[in-house]
This record gives structure tokens, sequence and C-alpha cells, in this order.
């Protein structure tokens, strides 16, 4: 039960009004559309309902039996999972268990690394991304990536969004980019708090718009699908909740998959949760299932914290 | 907790005991404290005296080499107004090319004209625009043409040839005293030595002391060294132009060569190249030949270049092509690292954006890493600029007594010609020069380094 007080609290903390005039921006309305309640449980309550949209919409992405090795150690044994459209799905586990490797599994991110091998299939809309005749370009224009480390480029704000959108040759002009990149800010909550600056360097931001930079610039060139590694880890809690809220707002109209350590930021914010355990799938459920009722002993063992 | 844990273990807790356990503690790590201490200051010590020593030397280095070769800059020479007489210079109008005559006869015509004014005796120009400045001189024609260095009078006839409407005109003209009278007046040279080991006879001597002393011969800024090649027959108007631009052309070919080559080699290894056993292989034998002599690419430039593509002798394009190989690895080490200190997760963030991996390293990677690899080109080319030993093996230490106008000329090079210059029988006049050379050197090297900082403050990236 210690988890679930924990929860309450770190869930609380936002509506904590007086210790931050920055938090009113969170417990702005919108942010409580999906979690109107206070405590862990009324959250689930609403969850139910955008949970069952999520099981009669379509499969964005579909893995069978994905195998990945590290020169000889085998890091994922053996993965199926579903994932849906516009649907938020969490991995959790222990450090090492290869849910961040899958992350990069699916926008074939693992290429760069020359020992990384993989095998099995990943399917996005029908497609398999690791068909030797795919471009892994247009499959990166499709499934954008979020980094555990803001990591924006040492360009400016404009620039660090625009960079997309120019690559892939989205923008038909130049009011078009601006359009795109104003959108795009808009969207990552960014915007009012860059308008005016948007020559600076996007270096020079503090850690938590950085991050939420690199989302604007993710969705700059309107992904499909977005992969968060650990997105907040480098944060404060503010920033935190910042990015918690915005990954809410974004699932209206982006799938996302989000790698955490964070079991109360995936009981925020996620639809699904997947627990991988030493390289295996464990068990795959709503959040609300996986954090009450878990299916298997090791979720169980995992959320509970006797080991992680 | 542990803490907690061991006084309820059963043992009784004394407060006594665990406080005299504490000063022990205290004192064992109090006493190992002075040698710690000790062995600090011992290292700063070391340390600061190994930077003053250091320090020490390049005062000492420049100091010397500033004392020496800064009066070298100032040479004696006698300023005089230069009437060029037409009734010595009794020589036709210069040829030109008349209606119907061929080339063969021009040809002939011009030089039996260039002979005539060969034949004129430009000495005695000189010698009388001397007398005319001062009357009492007249007695001493003999010492006096012993004065000025040989090649003025070829000056004088070089200045006719490309202008004969000067014939019949007055110019005032600064004569370069002789390289011996220079160095006898400079006190280079003890005087007190007896006459059959002095350079010049005692009538030259004591009019020499007698002109100083009248002010006709002055010390003024020597422009000689910047323009003039260097010269055997005159030493006094030998200079640095020659070499100068040897060393030029040699440093536009080692940059046209081993900058693009060598970047884009290393962007090639660095972030293109699988790494596997071959790639080790390249990687250690480009480590290996940054540390082979660098007489070594001599050696090899002479067999590749000159013995079997049959390239010219001593020409700076032989040099910059050997010097370019011995710049090579040091371009492509230093572009590694510059490109290894570039954070991965800036290629993450590219590769991410659906980037391809060109895109990634020629808008994101390169332009971050371009400090570094100018500042390790430009000390690469500096180094090339110095280096002497592989030019020798490619006969670039030959006496050159001309400016190269291509790189397929004779030439020599800076450094070759302070080696050239060091080694001059003129013992004690050619002493100045090379360190004058040596300043030249230094100040290019100088130049070169100080671009190299400017260039990597200019493009860094804060992040």
């Amino acid at each position: 039960m210690n988890t679930v007080t924990a929860m309450t609290q770190a869930n609380s903390l936002p509506q904590d009004e007086s210790v931050n005039p920055e938090q009113k921006q969170f417990t702005a309305p919108e942010v409580d559309k999906k979690h109107p309640g206070t405590s862990f449980v009324s959250q689930f309550d609403t969850q139910t309902s955008t949970k069952k949209e999520n099981e009669t919409s379509n499969v964005k992405i579909s893995t069978s039996d994905v195998h990945v090795y590290y020169g000889e150690a085998e890091a994922i044994k053996g993965i199926d999972i579903n994932i849906y459209e516009n649907e938020v799905i969490a991995f959790i586990g222990p450090s090492g268990c290869g849910k961040s490797t899958f992350l990069r599994t699916l926008n074939r991110m693992n290429d760069t690394i020359d020992t990384c091998r993989v095998t099995g299939k990943v399917m996005l809309d029908n497609q398999d991304i690791y068909d030797p005749n795919l471009d892994v370009v247009l499959l990166r224009a499709q499934v954008g990536m979020v980094f555990q480390k803001p990591n924006p480029f040492p360009k400016s704000i404009f620039d660090n969004v625009a960079y997309g959108p120019k690559l892939h040759g989205l923008a038909r002009d130049k009011y078009d980019l601006e359009e795109i990149v104003e959108n795009s800010l808009h969207k990552a909550g960014l915007w009012n708090e860059v308008k005016d600056r948007l020559n600076q360097p996007g270096t020079g931001l503090s850690g938590g718009q950085q991050q939420r930079l690199c989302i604007a610039r993710t969705i700059a060139v309107s992904p499909e699908v977005i992969l968060m590694d650990e997105p907040c880890s480098a944060l404060d809690p503010i920033a935190t909740a910042k990015i918690e809220e915005l990954i809410s707002e974004l699932s209206t109209q982006y799938t996302i998959a989000i790698v955490t350590h964070s079991m109360q930021q995936a009981a925020r914010v996620s639809d699904r949760t997947a627990y991988f355990h030493l390289g295996d799938l464990i068990e795959v459920n709503s959040t609300e299932k996986v954090f009450t009722q878990p299916d298997h002993q090791l979720t169980e063992a995992y959320i509970t914290g006797r080991f992680g | 907790m542990s803490t907690s844990n061991s006084s309820s273990m059963g043992q009784t807790f004394d407060p006594q005991a665990a406080a005299e356990l504490r000063e022990k503690r205290k004192q064992k790590i109090a006493s190992s404290l002075a040698k710690r201490h000790r062995k600090e200051k011992t290292f700063r010590i070391l340390g600061f005296s190994a930077v003053v020593t250091g320090l020490f030397f390049v005062v000492l280095l420049f100091g010397s080499i500033l004392a020496k070769g800064l009066p070298a800059f100032w040479q004696s020479s006698i300023s005089v107004p230069v009437y060029f007489d037409p009734a010595l210079i009794q020589v036709g109008a210069k040829p030109v090319q008349k209606e119907g005559e061929s080339p063969a006869q021009f040809q002939e015509r011009t030089i039996a004209w260039q002979t005539e004014m060969g034949m004129v005796d430009w000495d005695a120009l000189i010698v009388n625009s001397m007398i005319a400045k001062d009357s009492s001189l007249a007695s001493k024609r003999d010492e006096l043409s012993g004065l000025y260095t040989s090649s003025e009078a070829y000056r004088l006839r070089d200045m006719v040839m490309a202008d004969p409407s000067l014939i019949g005109q007055k110019e005032q003209i600064k004569i370069l005293a002789d390289a011996n009278v220079d160095v006898w007046l400079a006190g280079n040279i003890d005087r007190s030595l007896p006459d059959d080991q002095q350079q010049i006879s005692p009538e030259v001597r004591q009019l020499a002391d007698q002109l100083k002393a009248n002010g006709m011969i002055e010390n003024t800024f020597n422009t000689n060294i910047f323009t003039n090649p260097d010269s055997r027959s005159s030493p006094a108007t030998s200079g640095l132009a020659g070499a100068f631009m040897g060393s030029l052309f040699m440093m536009m070919i080692v940059i046209f060569i081993s900058i693009p080559i060598g970047v884009a080699s290393a962007i090639y290894l660095e972030e293109f190249a699988p790494k596997n056993f071959m790639t080790d292989i390249v990687e250690v034998n480009i480590n290996n030949l940054a540390a082979v002599p660098s007489i070594v690419f001599g050696l090899l430039g002479a067999a590749i270049f000159i013995g079997w593509m049959h390239l010219p002798l001593s020409a700076p394009l032989v040099g910059g092509l050997v010097l370019s190989l011995m710049t090579l690895p040091t371009v492509i080490i230093t572009t590694r690292a510059s490109l290894k200190a570039v954070p991965p997760s800036i290629r993450q963030a590219a590769l991410g954006l659906g980037a391809s991996r060109v895109q990634t390293v020629f808008h994101h990677v390169l332009p971050l890493a371009i400090p570094g690899i100018l500042t390790g080109s430009i000390i690469g080319v500096a180094q090339a600029l110095g280096e002497t030993a592989p030019l020798l093996l490619i006969g670039m230490s030959a006496f050159v007594a001309s400016v190269p106008t291509t790189p397929l000329d004779q030439s020599t090079a800076l450094p070759v010609q302070i080696f050239l210059w060091q080694g001059n029988e003129l013992r004690n006049f050619f002493e100045g020069r090379t360190a004058a050379a040596i300043i030249v050197l230094l100040a290019l090297m100088v130049g070169l380094n100080s671009l190299a900082i400017w260039l990597r403050k200019k493009f860094e990236v804060r992040w």
C-alpha cells in the first residue's frame, strides 16, 4: 500500500497552490479532464472509459517475437505486444530490463549501434519496419522520439523546431514553416514562454523547457507515434508535471509509448502499462489493473517496491 | 541505522571510551596530514619551478634571437643622387620590332643592345655621384668602389633598361653598403685584428669610418630582406623573398591537399565506417604514420614524386606533396578527436527526427566540430611550415637565386633558408640574417596559431 499513498501524495502535490505560482498552470481545468479526482483510485474510474475506446480502436504497432541482441547478449527475449492508436502505453520495469531497448526498436534507433541485432517482426500499420526495402528516414518521420536527456540542437529555438519540417520538405514556404513552428510550440505548451525569443539558442532554456522544445521539435514533423524514453528523468517535479500534462493532451492526436522509471508517472499518464523483466514482457494490461491487481507475481513485487 | 544497531547489540555503550576512540582516530588522521601537505607543497614547488625554468629558456631563446636578428633588419647604406650620365651610358635606343622583321632578327638586335648595356661602366656612375656629393673623395675612387655591394651596379643597369628615359636624369638612390663594410661598421668583427685577418683593406675601413662619421653612410631599414631572393655574389642584398614564396606555395598545396583529404577520411572513419578489423588496422596505421620521422617522408617523396613520377627537383610542388603526406595523420587524428567530442545526443536527436546519416553529420556534427578541426589543421600546417628534414631530400636545400613564380619553379623554403644561411662562410654577416629569418618564420608561426585561436573562438558554439 506504500506505493499508493506515495502516488496520492505525488498526485496531490500540484494542487498545493501556495508552493509556487508557476504551478497554477498545471492545475488548469484541461489537465484534470482525464483525471478529475485527486485520489489514486478515482483516476482509474475515468480511465476505464478511455481504455475501452482503445480496445475497439486499430492496432498501430504490433510486434511479434522480437529479439534484440547486443553482440552475444540477448537483451530482449521475444516480445509480442500490440500498441493501439491514440493510446498512451507505459513501459515499466527495473533497470536493465530492456524497456528502453525495446522502445528503440520501434523506430530502429538501435541501427546506430553497430553490435545490435534485431530479429522478429515489428509492424507499423501492417508494414514491417525491418523490411530491408523500408527507408528508415520515412519510418522516423512517422515514429518520432523524445530522449531521456533534453537534447536541443545548439541553434535558435525556431531552427530547432523548423529543422524537421525543413528536412522533410513539409513546409510550402517561409510562412507555412513559421506556422508549423508556432503550432508545434503551442502544442508543446511552450509558445507563451518563448514567443519573444525565438531567435535565442534553444540550449539557453531551462531543463523542462528544453524537453518541451524537444517534444515540439518531434511533433513538428507530425509523426503518428511518439516514443518517449524516460522524458522526465532529468527534470524537477514541476517540469515533470508540465510534461505529463502535455502527454495527456498529445494522446488525443498521437499514439504515445513512454518508458518510465516512475510508477507514479506511469499511473498518471498511461492508459495501459507493460511490465518488463530481464528482457521479457511479463504483463501488459490496463494501467488500473496493473497497479491494483497485477496478474503476475513479479509485477506485484515490482510495484509494491520489493525490488527495482 | 547502524549506530542504533550496535548500541543495542548488548554491549554497554561507554561514552568515554567512544570519545577516546574518536580522539585517537582524529590524531591518527592529523598525524598523516603533515605528510600529505608536505607532498602537496613539494609537488607544487616542482611544478612551479618547471614552469619557471621553461619560461626562462623561452625568454632566453627569444631574447637572443631578437637581439641578433632585429639589428639585421637595418643595414649600412649610402643615399646619393645618381646622375645617369649620357657621356658614360652611350647606348642606342631600345630596339623595337620593325615591320617585316623576323622574331629571330629582333631577338638578335635586343641581345646586342643588352650586351651594350652590360658594357657600360655602371660602377663609375655610383662612384661619380658619391664624389659629386663630397668632392674631397675624388682621390679615392678605388676605395669608394669597394664600399658598396656589387649588385648595385646591376640594379642601375636594370633600372635604365626598364626605363631608358632615365638617361640624363638625376635620381636619389639608396646604395647598399658591402656586407663586409656593414660588418665592420656594426662592430661584428674585432677591430683590433691585424690587417691580414680583416676582411677589407685598411684604406676602405678608414674611408668607411670617415663616411659614417660625416653621415654619408647611414644605418637604414633594409627592405631587401623581404623583396630579394638569396644571393652569394652580393650577400648584402640577399633576402627571403624566394624562400618565402617557396614556403607559401608549399603551404597552399598542403592546405588544399591534406585538409580536404584528412577531414573527409576522418569523417568517414568516425561516422560511417563499420568498426571492424579493417578499420582497426587503418586506425593503427594512421597513428603510426603520425609518429614516423619526417625525414622518412622526404625519402618517400624522393622515391615516388621525383624518382617515379619525374616531377621537377627542388620544386615547391614536390615539397608541398611531401609535407601534405606528413600533415595528413595530424589532420585526421585531430578531426576525429573533435568529431568524437560532439555529444552523441545531438546525433540521436537528428536521427530521431528522420535525418539521414549524411544530413546528421553535415547539419549538426560537423558545425560543432569545426573549431577543433580548424585548430588541428592550422597547427598541422604550421608544423609543416617549420619542417626542414624532408625538404633536404627532395633538393630544396639548393642555392636558388630567383623568386619562384609557379609551384614548379626551383625554390627553397624558409626553414631551409635558415639552414643555408646558418652555414654560410660569411659568418659574421649571416648570423644576423639567420636570426632575422628565424624572426620572420616565428612571426608566421605565431600568426598562424593566433588565427587558429581566433577561428576557434569565432566558431565555438556555447551550450
